[in-house]
This record gives C-alpha cells, structure tokens and sequence, in this order.
C-alpha cells in the first residue's frame, strides 16, 4: 500500500478516535480568523480608500485653467472608467436686484463619482443624502447664501441670463476641503443649465475638472496613458495626494488592521502548537507499537507529515469557508458604518487562507513530530517511557521563522516585521525565564507541601516543558485579551483624542497686532474663552550651519520644495501643549537667549542638526541662531503648529501677524459674518468638513479594529482549551487514583481551581507585562501616540486572568469529577 | 445479621450492573450476592470480561451499581454520594491495580505518603518508609515510576495500599503484567502483610495456583460468584 494511501486510512481512523479534533478546531479556527480579517480588512481597506477618494468625488481628479480635451474622457469611457465632468467659476447671484458674490460648481449626473451630497429641506431640518446633483433649473447653495440674501427656498434667483430656482439647501460637499469663509458661498448647479446663463465665454476664467473613478487596475491603467499627454497647467490630484491628514488617518486604520492580523495569527500558532503536542503525546503508544511492528523510521515520518498535510488542507479549506460567513457577520454589525457603500469581497483571502493554514502547520504542528520517530520500540512494552522531548531550539525558531514570514507577507512591511519578531524573540526568552524562575521557587515549596498541594506543584516542577507549555499558552490568551484593552482603551482612545469633540475647526488668518486685543476681546464676550493668537513671520531659510542653502541642493523633491518655500515662523515663551521635545531643551530665559526650534521631520529632510546654526532671511535682513531644541508635532490635532519656532529674543521684536484655531459649534457658526464684518483684513479658514471626513475614518477604524480583534479574542479562547486539554490528560489517571485513596469530589475539585488559579494568575502576569510593553512600542513606535501604564490593567489582568483560567479549568475538568473513578480509571488507558 | 456471625467488611446483596454498550444493553452482573468477613482471604476467579473489575470496582465504591446493595465497613455505600464514599475509603480501603497506577510526577516514597497524607494519619513519613521498607525497596525511595521495573512499581503500589492500615484491600490482578515469580512475591507479600494487620483481602487473579492461596475461591460466571472447592 502508498504511503498515501495508508496516511489517508490513518488519518480516517485519528479522525473516528477523535485525536484531531482540536488541532483541527486550532486550525480551522486560526484559517477562519485570518481569512475573516482578510476578507473583512481587504474590504474595508478599499472602503477607507474609498473615503479617500470622497473628498475629490472621484478616484482621480484632473484639473486645468482650460477646457480639457474631449479625447481623455472618451479615453477613461473606452477603459470602463466612470466619468463626471465640471466646472468652477465665480460670479455673482441677483435676487430682488441685490447681488452676491458666489463660487458657482456646475456639475453633470454622476457627481459625486465617490462620496455623497447632503441636503437640508429647510434651515432646521435634518441633513439627508442626495442622490446626484441638482435638476437642471434648480439651484443647490449654502444656507448662509440665504441669509446673506434673505431669501427662503424656493425663491428664484438670477445667475447670467438665466432664473433658476433656489431648490435646497447644500449642507454637505464630499469635495469641498478646507474653504476659506470669506470666499463666496458654494452655489451648486446642473451643467445643463450653463448654456443658459450664457456665463462660459471662452475668455472667462474657470477651473474644469474631470472626475474618473473605476476599478484600481484600469485606473493604474488610464493613469500611466494620460501622464504621458499631460500638458502645462494640467494637475493631478488623487486621495492621499488631496489630503495629508486623511492619509494619516488610513494609514493609521490600515496598520491597526494588520496588527489586528497578526495577533490573530500568533494566539492561533500558540493553540496549534498546544494541540500538537498533545496529539504527539497521544500518539507515542501507537507509534511505539508500529515500530515494534517493524516499521522505518522514515515512512513514520512521511505518514505523520502527510496525515497532517491531508488534516491542514481540509482544515484550511473549511477554516476559509467560515471565514467568508463570518465576514459577512462583521459586515452585519459595521452595516451603519458602512454598509452599502463596502465594495465585494475579492476572492485574494481565499489563497491567502490556506497558504497561511499550511504555513502555520508547518511553524508551529510540525515541530513535535521528529520526537515521534524517536520513540523507543520499547515504550510498547513499558507503557510509562515518554516521547522524547522536542527540541526547543527547532521548535522555537520554526515557529519564529514562520511567523516572519507571515508577518512581512501579510503586513507587507518589512520594519513592522522585525520589529515584531525581535519583540516576540525577546518575549519568548523573557517568558522562559520567568517562567524557569517560577518553576524554581515551586520546586523548593514542593519540598515543604503536603498531600494535594505536593501533588499539584510536582505536576507543574516535574514537567516543566508542559509547564511552560501551558501558562504560555494561557498567557497568550490572556495577552490577546488585554491587547484588545490595551488597543481598544488605550490606543484606540489616544487616537481619538488625537481629534477630539473640541478640535478646533476654524482658523483665523491675517489678524493684525492692533486687531489681536479687540479680537479676543470680542470672542471672550461671545463665550469663545480666552483665545491664544499666535504669530506669525514670514522667513527664507538661507543658511544651515554657516553654509548657504540653495533648493537645487537638495536631490528630493519635497526637501526642494521646502527650500525654496517662505517659512512661517513664530516665536513663543513656551512651547505649545500638543509640541514633544524630542533633543535638546526649550529656552528658559525667554528675553536673552536667540534660539530656535526646529520640527523633526523638517530637520531631517533638510538635514538640520541639534546646535546648527540657521540664518533666515527677515523683512529684508538676515537673523541667526543656533537649534537648540527638536520638536515633535502632532500636525492632524487642527491645532496652528509651526515648523520653525523662534525665541522671543530672536523674533519677538519683528513685526507680525497673528494667527489661531478655534472650535464653532453649529449655533457659534452665526457669529462669522460679524466676526468679519467687525475685522475685515481677517481670513477665515473652515476645516470642519475636513474635519468630518478624518473622524469618520478613525471612527470606522476603531470599529473594524475592534472587530478583527474580536477575532484574536476568539483564538485566545482555543489556546485556553488547548492549555487545558493538555492538562486533561495527564489529569485522567491521577484524578482516578486520588479518588480510589479516598480524595472527595469537593477536595479535588478545590485543589483543582487553586492550580488553575495559580497558573491563570502567571500567565496574566506575564501577559500583562507584555500587554503594557507592546502597547509601549505600538504607540511609540509606530502610531507616534502617548502611551501610559495602565494600573487597571495589571489589576484587571492578573486578577481577572486567575479567575477566568480557574474558573474554564475547573469546568472543563468538571466532568471528570462527575464521572465514577472507575470509568476514569478506563478511560485512562 | 444472625448472632455469632461477625460483621462482614464488604457485602453485595442482589447487585446488578447493566451498561448501554455499542451492542446493545449489556448486563455484566446480575443477582450477585457476595460476604467477604473481616481478616479473610477471598479470590475471584473468572475469564476475562467475565465483569471481575467491574464487580470490584462496585464494592471498593468505585462505581455505581444498577440494582442492589453494597456495603463496605458496615455502611451502605449505594445511600452515599461520592464523596461520602470517598471519606468511607479513606484510610480504611486500599486498592492495588494490574497496572499499578503509581503517580508519575511523584517519587515511590510521595507515592507511598501520599494516602497517609490525605487520611491525616499520625507521623506519615515513617510509616511510609516503614512501608516501604517492608515491599524492601528502601534503596529505591526517590525513584520515580518510570525509573522502576513493573514488579517494583506494584511493591510500591502495595506499600501505598498498606501504608494506611486499610480494613480491606481490593486487589484486581496485581500480578497480570508480571512474570510468574514475581507474581509469587507479589502475592507472599500481600498475604504476608494481609495476616500482619488483620485486614480482608479480595484478590481478583487467573491464576489458580495464586488462588489456592486464599481462604476461599469464589469464580464469575454468568454475572454471578460459584464457590469452588
Ligand atoms: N462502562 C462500560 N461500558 C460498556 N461495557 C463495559 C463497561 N465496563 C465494562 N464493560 C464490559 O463489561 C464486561 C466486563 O468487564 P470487566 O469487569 O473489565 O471484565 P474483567 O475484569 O472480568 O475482565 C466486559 O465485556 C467489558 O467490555
Ligand atoms: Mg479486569
């Protein structure tokens, strides 16, 4: 008979006694998670781009001063691209012979091509979703165009030559950016109507912007064949390149999504791990007895390997298809989030599922099998003789390497990757050694307990490879437990706040030095509170460290640009409450010492050191000072932040304007006009759109975050029962023993909780220390959040930890207990 | 009772004990009646899966019977739950198996401490090396169980049944995975210590010769206990 063959009976046989059956619970459950948080983050990547992509209305906006040639539309059409074209232009509304002054957005069917309009029916009435633009004859406008001209709705106006209706008001623009308050109010219309108003002559001027949006490929497509006809003046724009800060939203959800992954990933290694020592433990009779039979050890081997391989791919297989279903759930639970909008699965996870079902097996299931060609022929005849153990060091870096690999293919991010995996190396010897530790100082207390307690702490001293195993294994459930805390509380939390309810969501430009008392005076008496003003200089960097500067130095694009720009800077006693000083120190002597600090990310493009000396050219002369501090700023906070800050020694003497940030709630918003009409050299900036859409991305984010870890909860439940099913085992016999000398159910059972509870307390100990360190290096490292230790935690974690293992250990021994010692006693063998 | 018979240590009246096998209902003892006195040497006799194990495990309290009485030191251990009869056997009932079940994380000497321990006995490390001493595997005390041979691992077996002092001992086999002269020893010692504390012996064994041994010989055969000659 092939091996083949023979491995497929086997393993028809493993299945029917039930020796598989966790490992492939470990496996189709770790394949389902990954392949959920594949499909789900897969989708909800292509969601957050899709965000993205709202605040242009498209995938990809092309814009120019002049018409754009018909034959790149008809282009993007002949690829399968959707299209919308429209145009900007200022002029001017007349209702009852008044005019005003409007930014008017001619749009055709289709606009938005991503992302919505909203709509209010009346000044007061809920905002609601507009399904494509403005009729032709209607009139779409902000509602202070309405108080601007006192008209209600429904009113009609004249713009050009023709009269068009006022139809509703606009409340919600996906493109509409940050918009200077006073430029004119927004006034939508239908492209149908331009000819009409006989506005577009070919001398006016106005921005044309073609709006494309399709499947990514095609894009890519259209993309590369347009960049090669782009002519003068013809710009570019896509999501990230539209909004920074929105980019730094995605970016962020993007890398919560993996991490979320990869925590998955290794809570379900550390099951399977668990799952096949055990089957190896279980198996060493039978295979004892087969080599006795005679058979090599090389086709004991290749039988093992290929019963699992058979095991790994059904298992992947189902995992997949439960990962496809418990996609759907997710969506089901996100579907006020997102629902319609959340593009179709995409069949990638389904590969991705099983590669990474086998490579887990092979990391983490197939260590343990070379002890089993080692069993001795003679175990057959001395039932007691154990496998022999398994080489850590294989075991370890098997599993290490896999989870590499995994790690760089599925995060895709090669820092991340060994970052993690140092981390995880670290971990894994700090565990040992508190583990080791631990085993230690029970070994000595083993000596002086009696009775039950002896027994208990000799199960855990006098095998301390399962020992190891198990609160390892325990720990990292609880690990995946308190890293949702962590993440959820803490992270997450941090994040949010990063763009708090009070985020400032207009900003004041251009105030005046004679402006800035009266201005915050009069935002003081209108219950604004006190308003910080900063200033504001305008500077051309010219000199770092004694050497000219010139842009062309500079071989990046970005750091040329920076070069050439005039810096805004300002001067200040103290730094601001969202700046981090990263080297160096803040200037103490506000009036004496000329100094400069200078944002990290800056200093590093254009290679600024600690103690360089900067010239800048000011209003004509040239002011030097050394860098005596590196900050770090935290640039989507909305609140006004500079690059280059001064002393006031320095700066405080040049002539300035102010500037600041403030929050306007919707009934504060009725303020502006008379803001500007009382400071009118004043620029008012609103971001509140902008602020919108970056909420809701972090909003959505946390949410699938939150989800996909529920996923690593999921796999943090199965090493539990893994740890525990480990213990069962070798519990079976003695439980049967101690009852026969006499021990009752209640003794048992209270000794049984007392271990659990001591190994549940270890575990969430270790876990906590490790929660606390990787939530440390995620906020710091990677997501440049604070990060704080969480007392709650280590209280929450240890104690919480102990009860839970105590508790799931004691009742999945319960049975055990109920059964008479007599069946224990068989079924023990 | 009737007068001037002593109180029996163990006793099965009318015991039945029916299981729901892959086959079908399956009874394993029926009607059984069974008086083993206090200091008696009783063997059980009886092909394999003639219901031996299963009749001792009832009576040690092991497991529960489907229909009669068992008592066991004078009390009837079908009207108790588990851990009264659990308490019933502390102490007072040993058990010796075919396959030894010696605790594998302890050494032979906790092995042997271990029931002294749970039954609060007075100075149990002596006794336990005494016992110990009496299977003569002192040199072997900080052995553990997969460090001794299978005659070994039953001597400590029966130090860990005797050490107590029970009433009764149940043995089920104890010389089936030995060769025939240890089994001899195995059994010159368990009579040996059986007469040196005055206790009850019920000895399950294929072995006639090892029978012949006991008081008496009782064989299974149709779910009931024939004596033989
Ligand atoms: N829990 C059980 N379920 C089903 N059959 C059982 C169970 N316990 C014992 N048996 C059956 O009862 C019979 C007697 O078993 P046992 O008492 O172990 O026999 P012996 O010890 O005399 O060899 C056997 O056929 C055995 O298979
Ligand atoms: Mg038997």
């Amino acid at each position: 008979m092939s091996a083949w063959r023979l491995a497929l009976r086997l393993l028809r046989q493993d299945w029917r006694s039930g020796e598989l059956s966790l490992l492939a619970a470990a496996l189709v459950l770790t394949v389902a998670a990954v392949s959920a948080v594949g499909f789900f983050s897969d989708r909800i990547e292509r969601a957050l781009a899709r965000e993205g992509s709202a605040l242009i209305a498209a995938d990809l906006a092309i814009e120019s001063g002049t018409p754009l040639p018909a034959f790149w539309r008809a282009e993007a059409e002949a690829r399968g691209l959707e299209t919308s074209a429209l145009v900007e232009f200022r002029s001017v509304v007349l209702a009852d012979g008044r005019p005003q002054l409007v930014r008017v957005k001619a749009v055709e069917g289709g606009y938005p091509l991503r992302g919505r309009l909203r709509l209010r029916a009346a000044p007061e009435a809920p905002e609601a979703s507009a399904e494509g633009p403005p009729a032709p004859g209607e009139l779409w406008v902000e509602s202070r165009l309405l108080h601007l001209l006192d008209q209600p709705l429904g009113a009609m106006l004249g713009l050009g030559e023709a009269r068009l209706r006022l139809g509703a008001i606009l409340s919600h623009e996906p493109d509409a950016g940050a918009t200077f308050f006073n430029l004119a109010p927004r006034v939508l219309m239908n492209g149908a109507d331009l000819d009409a108003t006989g506005l577009l002559g070919a001398a006016s001027r106005a921005t044309h912007r073609l709006l494309i949006a399709g499947e990514p490929g095609a894009l890519a497509d259209y993309r590369r064949w347009l960049e090669a006809r782009l002519t003068p003046g013809v710009e570019l724009r896509d999501a990230a390149s539209a909004r920074p800060e929105f980019a730094t939203a995605v970016e962020r959800a993007t890398r919560f999504l993996h991490l979320a992954t990869l925590a998955t990933l290794l809570v379900a290694g550390a099951a399977m791990a668990l799952a096949s020592h055990r089957l190896v433990e279980r198996q060493t009779e039978a295979v004892a007895i087969m080599r006795c039979l005679g058979m090599r050890r090389h086709l004991l081997l290749r039988l093992f390997a290929l019963r699992l391989l058979f095991l790994a791919l059904g298992a992947s297989l189902l995992g997949v298809a439960l990962g496809w279903l418990a996609q759907f759930g997710l969506v089901a639970l996100l579907a006020e989030g997102f629902g319609a909008a959340l593009p179709a699965p995409s069949l990638a996870p389904l590969v991705a599922g099983v590669v990474t079902g086998l490579a887990l097996l092979l990391g983490f299931a197939l260590p343990p099998l070379p002890r089993l060609a080692r069993v001795s022929p003679l175990r057959a005849l001395r039932g007691d003789l154990g496998a022999p153990p398994a080489s850590m060091w294989l075991t370890l870096g098997l599993a290490l390497a896999v989870f590499a690999g995994l790690i760089w293919w599925r995060a895709g991010e090669f820092a991340l990757a060994w970052k993690l995996l140092l981390g995880l190396l670290g971990a894994g010897l700090a565990l040992l050694a508190v583990v080791g530790v631990l085993l230690w100082i029970a070994a000595r207390l083993a000596r002086e307990a009696r009775g039950l307690a002896r027994l208990a702490l000799a199960g855990l001293t006098r095998r301390p490879g399962l020992a190891l195993l198990q609160i390892g294994g325990f720990g990292l459930g609880i690990l995946a437990l308190l890293l949702l805390a962590v993440v959820r509380l803490d992270l997450l939390e941090s994040w949010r706040e990063t763009l708090p309810e009070e985020a400032p969501n207009h900003f004041l430009l251009n105030i005046q030095p004679h402006e800035v008392e009266p201005l915050k005076d009069w935002l003081r008496t209108q219950g604004l509170g006190e308003v910080e003003l900063y200033p504001m200089i305008s500077g051309r960097l010219t000199g770092i460290a004694e050497r000219a500067i010139e842009p062309s130095d500079y071989p990046d694009a970005r750091a040329q640009r920076l070069a050439a720009r005039e810096f805004n800077l300002s001067y200040s006693e103290r730094p601001q409450a969202d700046n981090r000083i990263l080297e160096g120190r803040w200037w103490t002597d506000a009036g004496a010492e000329p100094a400069f600090s200078v944002e990290r990310e800056l200093a590093e493009t254009l290679g600024i050191r600690l103690g360089d000396r900067l010239t800048f050219e000011v209003n004509g002369r040239s002011l030097s000072a050394p860098v005596t501090s590196l900050r770090e700023v935290q640039w989507d906070s909305f609140n006004v932040n500079f690059f280059v800050i001064g002393s006031p020694a320095l700066l405080g003497a040049e002539p300035a304007t102010f500037l600041t940030s403030i929050h306007l709630d919707a009934r504060a918003e009725a303020l502006l006009p008379e803001l500007v009409r009382r400071f009118p050299s004043l620029t008012l900036l609103d971001v509140e759109a902008l602020i919108d859409e970056v909420r809701a991305v972090i909003e959505r984010g946390v949410l699938a975050v939150e989800s996909v870890f529920l996923l690593t909860l999921a796999a943090g439940l199965l090493v539990m029962i893994a740890g525990i099913q480990a213990s069962l085992e070798q519990r079976r016999a003695e439980h049967g023993v101690l009852r026969t000398l006499g021990v009752g159910r209640r003794a048992l059972l209270g000794a049984l909780a007392l271990e659990f509870a001591i190994a549940g307390a270890l575990a969430g100990l270790l876990a906590v220390i490790f929660a606390e360190l990787i939530g440390w290096m995620l906020a710091v490292q990677l997501f440049e959040l604070p990060f704080s230790l969480n007392p709650w935690l280590w209280l929450g974690g240890i104690l919480g930890s102990a009860l839970a293992v105590g508790a799931a250990g004691t009742a999945a021994t319960y049975p055990l207990l109920v059964q008479p010692p007599l069946q224990t006693l068989r079924r023990a063998h | 009772m009737t007068v001037g018979e002593p109180e029996p240590v163990s006793r099965a009246v009318a015991l039945g004990k029916h299981v729901n096998g892959p086959a079908g209902a399956l009874t394993i003892l029926n009607d059984l009646e069974l008086r083993v006195n206090p200091g008696e040497a009783v063997a059980i006799l009886g092909a394999s899966g003639s219901g031996k194990s299963t009749l001792l495990g009832l009576l040690a309290g092991l497991d529960d019977a489907t229909s009669g009485e068992v008592w066991l030191c004078g009390e009837r251990l079908d009207q108790l739950d588990e851990d009264g009869r659990a308490a019933l056997r502390n102490g007072r009932v040993g058990f010796v198996f075919q396959n030894f079940q010696l605790l594998p994380t302890l050494n032979a000497r906790e092995n042997v401490l271990l029931p002294l321990e749970l039954s609060g006995a007075t100075e149990p490390e002596r006794r336990a090396e005494e016992a110990l001493e009496r299977v003569g595997l002192s040199a072997r005390a900080r052995h553990f169980p997969r460090q001794l041979s299978g005659g070994e691992q039953q001597r400590v077996a029966i130090a860990r049944a005797w050490a107590p002092r029970p009433e009764v001992l149940f043995a089920d086999e104890p010389t089936g995975n030995l060769d025939h002269e240890t089994g001899e020893h195995i059994i010159d010692l368990l009579l040996d210590l059986k007469r040196e504390a005055g206790a009850a012996l019920v000895l399950v064994t294929h072995d006639p010769r090892l029978a012949e041994r006991c008081d008496r010989r009782l064989a299974m055969r149709a779910g009931r206990l024939e004596a033989l000659a």
